[in-house]
């Protein structure tokens, strides 16, 4: 029998679970925490410079690995500065374990220094939250928070730790529980086979079938599952932004991803489809546009692990409550040997779909013409050549995230790293720096914009620290990019607020933490800065690349129309 | 349409706020709430009436059964139930009046638990019908204070809800 103090038990607990690293940042309530991590090598700190980056850290290193990420961070401020990044997690199932140290249990309530009802506060963007009560619950909170947190529908949890819990003075007994069981949580582990086979029916009757699947395919591990089924069915697949590289963006059957800002095909595909399988996607307005004109003629099978997801937004034809890989496993299985009904229907589908396709082949944007500046979409297309399509990506939010989906061609899952749900400015470069951590031969890139990269640029300072070698390529166009089409679009071009008037000199800034910056603002410098950039691996560099600011995002959908309905350039619409 | 929602949850610290900060952050309507220990000291009892359309309803449930500390729960109107409630009402209890609120009371089936020279105090069970009725009849005398405990329900015949 081993007797260890709350503090000690956290750090063992952390070993014995084999986190290798965790985010954090101290402060009082968490001391105890930090001395028993200094007493022990096994798990690595890294300390940010804001938590905030801490959860996007251990959210991006989470959506590349597909474990769950750890936290550590103090009582009050620490808590709350991490609370944008545990709202983005939960927005977008990615598990998460975030450790809060809270003031001693006796001053709970009181107001005391640094004191916040953090439980209160995350309460609506956690899977779920723990406050430990007794020392000795410490080990099983917390295999609770990281079974939870992986498990059935991923997302964050929460386990407030109040600074007598962790006491060096009081110490109890540890056992590392292998197992642990909630009575009131049981995620599904298979889907319903009658609604299986019912789902497999109409996809073998069916004329203009489309697959539309999304983040639950990578959370689920499901990749290799979907690529097969669709395959083996010769159907086409859209993934939503979230599901990109679940399925090869380079293979024909694949129109690239969908809605507001989604291809031309895919929209269309889904709008004229009879039959929508929609796999670990939940029908997001970024994607339904108006859901009264969404699919007019299509079924809708839809499959996901969350049962409050089905027909939450969009009635389902045929629900199926089940994780993505096992109910595809079965589809695959019902569907072997088996021939589609109607070939030459689905021939007929496939000739309008690439219809579809050379309607806007070659028209996507123009490129840029000497002297004039860079195309933001271009530096994206170099980016991926120079790459080879196959590194990670993390992105923040606006044009600059649009594009990197749209010209970046993934063919593996858990590559493109990027704030969905939340959309949250500032999730990129930590991202990439919790990918970096644990993928040091991987090309790690965080694509951004000179707006967002300054809501999180103070983690140059740990990247210093750990000699993180990202590499960021800023897609400088000196406004809100994506605030301004709006307002190009929406508010006769009247742009508040989206221009910034006194940007830094990125290379200065980069330099003066001793790191390698590049300023692109000519064509023929932009292939040769990538090259530099991505020569060493373990190395960061900056390249400050200046796009053109008049560039807007298109597709785009009409707000409150169908799918079909899109605006595909300035002058053009459907 | 009206539901009445059964709940037995873990009896946790923070579990109900779970319950009703599900129902305004996802801007459901709750009409009444209802929440106490069960016979099982880990598992509270919590009836919620809520009003929406089917697909509301069916959200509503499902994301309750999503909730950690929520172990089971059963939507009372889908089948036969008994519902009650109750209300202690204090009353003006002058002159006439008097006289006049005893009778009411007697043909609700309320009890007058508490007298002073100027008030009735009384206590009444039944559906949330009943004791709007109730309340209604008393009007003209003049309420002073109302105290319901919203409604708490039960399924009839065999079905029980428990672990």
């Amino acid at each position: 029998m081993e007797l260890l103090s709350g503090a000690d038990m956290i750090a063992r607990f952390l070993q014995d679970e084999g986190v290798e690293y965790i985010y954090g940042y101290p402060g009082g309530a968490a001391l105890h925490i930090y001395d028993a991590l200094f007493r022990q090598d096994k798990v690595k700190h890294i300390l940010v410079r804001h938590e905030q980056a801490a959860t996007h850290a251990a959210d991006g290193y989470a959506r590349a690995s597909g474990k769950p990420g750890t936290v550590l961070v103090t009582s009050g401020p620490g808590a709350t500065n991490a609370v944008t990044g545990i709202a983005t997690a939960y927005m977008d199932s990615i598990p998460l374990v975030v450790i809060c140290g809270q003031v001693m249990s006796h001053l709970i309530g009181d107001d005391a220094f640094q004191e916040t009802d953090i439980i209160g506060v995350t309460r609506p963007v956690v899977k779920h939250s723990f406050s430990i009560r007794h020392p000795s619950e410490i080990p099983e909170v917390l295999k609770k928070a990281y079974y939870l947190a992986a498990t059935g529908r991923p997302g964050p949890v929460v386990v407030d730790v109040p600074k007598d819990m962790t006491a060096p003075t009081e110490r109890y007994e540890y056992v590392y529980p292998k197992k642990v069981k909630l009575r009131s949580y049981n995620p599904v582990s298979r889907g319903h086979t009658g609604q299986i086979k019912k789902a497999v029916d109409l996809m073998l009757k069916a004329k203009r079938p489309v697959f539309y699947t999304g983040g639950g395919v990578v959370t689920g591990n499901a990749s290799e599952g979907l690529t097969n089924l669709v395959k083996h069915l010769g159907f086409p697949i859209t993934t939503t932004l979230m599901g990109i590289g679940a399925y090869p963006q380079s293979d024909r059957q694949c129109l690239g991803w969908l809605g507001m800002h989604g291809s031309y095909e895919s929209n269309m595909a889904m709008h004229h489809a009879d039959l929508v399988i929609a796999i670990g996607a939940r029908f997001d307005d970024r994607v339904t546009n108006n859901t009264s004109k969404f699919c007019p003629t299509a079924k809708i099978v839809h499959v996901d692990i969350d049962p409050s997801s089905v027909s939450k937004t969009v009635r389902a034809d045929v629900p199926i409550v089940g994780p993505a890989a096992s109910v595809i496993s079965e589809m695959i299985s019902l569907v072997q040997g088996k021939e589609i009904s109607q070939p030459e229907a689905l021939t007929e589908w496939w000739q309008k779909i690439d219809g579809w396709r050379d309607e806007r082949a070659g028209k996507l944007y123009e490129l840029s013409q000497e002297g004039e500046p860079l195309k933001p979409q271009e530096v994206i297309e170099a980016v991926c050549r120079v790459t080879r399509g196959e590194a990670f990506v993390t992105t923040d939010v606006g044009q600059h995230q649009m594009f990197a989906a749209q010209y970046y061609k993934f063919d593996k899952p858990n590559r493109f790293i990027t704030s969905g749900g939340l959309g949250t400015m500032g999730f990129g470069f930590p991202a990439a720096m919790g990918i970096k951590k644990s993928y040091p031969d991987d090309d790690v890139v965080c694509i951004t914009g000179e707006g967002s990269f300054q809501m999180m640029m103070q983690e140059l300072s740990t990247c210093k620290q750990y000699g993180v070698g990202v590499k960021i390529i800023n897609l400088n166009n000196g406004s809100l990019g994506m605030v301004r089409q709006w307002q190009d679009l929406n508010y006769k071009s009247r742009h508040a607020q989206s221009y910034m008037e006194s940007l830094p000199d990125f290379q200065m800034l980069i330099e003066s933490y001793g790191f390698t910056a590049l300023k692109v603002e000519r064509h023929e410098d932009l292939e040769p800065a990538l090259e530099r950039a991505f020569a060493d691996k373990n190395e960061l560099v900056f390249l400050d690349v200046y796009v053109d600011p008049r560039e807007h995002v298109y597709p785009m959908q009409v707000p409150l129309g169908s799918m079909r309905d899109m605006l595909l350039s300035k002058t053009e619409r459907t | 349409m009206r539901h009445i929602i059964s709940i037995l949850m873990e009896n946790e610290p923070g579990a109900l706020s779970r319950v009703v900060g599900l129902f305004s952050q996802r801007n459901y309507n709750i009409e009444s709430l209802n929440v106490a220990p069960t016979e099982d000291p880990t598992l509270s009892r919590l009836t919620v009436t809520t009003v929406g359309d089917d697909r509301v309803i069916e959200q509503i449930t499902k994301h309750l059964n999503k909730l950690i500390d929520v172990v089971k729960l059963v939507d009372l109107t889908e089948g036969q139930h008994i519902e009650r409630e109750l209300m202690m009402v204090k009353v003006k209890a002058l002159g006439a009046a008097r006289d006049e609120v005893k009778r009411t009371a007697d043909i609700f089936r309320a009890q007058v638990v508490d007298v002073t020279p100027n008030l009735y105090t009384v206590q009444i069970t039944g559906d949330a019908g009943k004791l709007d009725a109730f309340l209604q009849a008393m009007a003209p005398v003049g309420i002073l204070e109302v105290a319901r405990t919203g409604v708490s329900g039960i399924a009839r015949g065999d079905k029980v809800l428990s672990l």
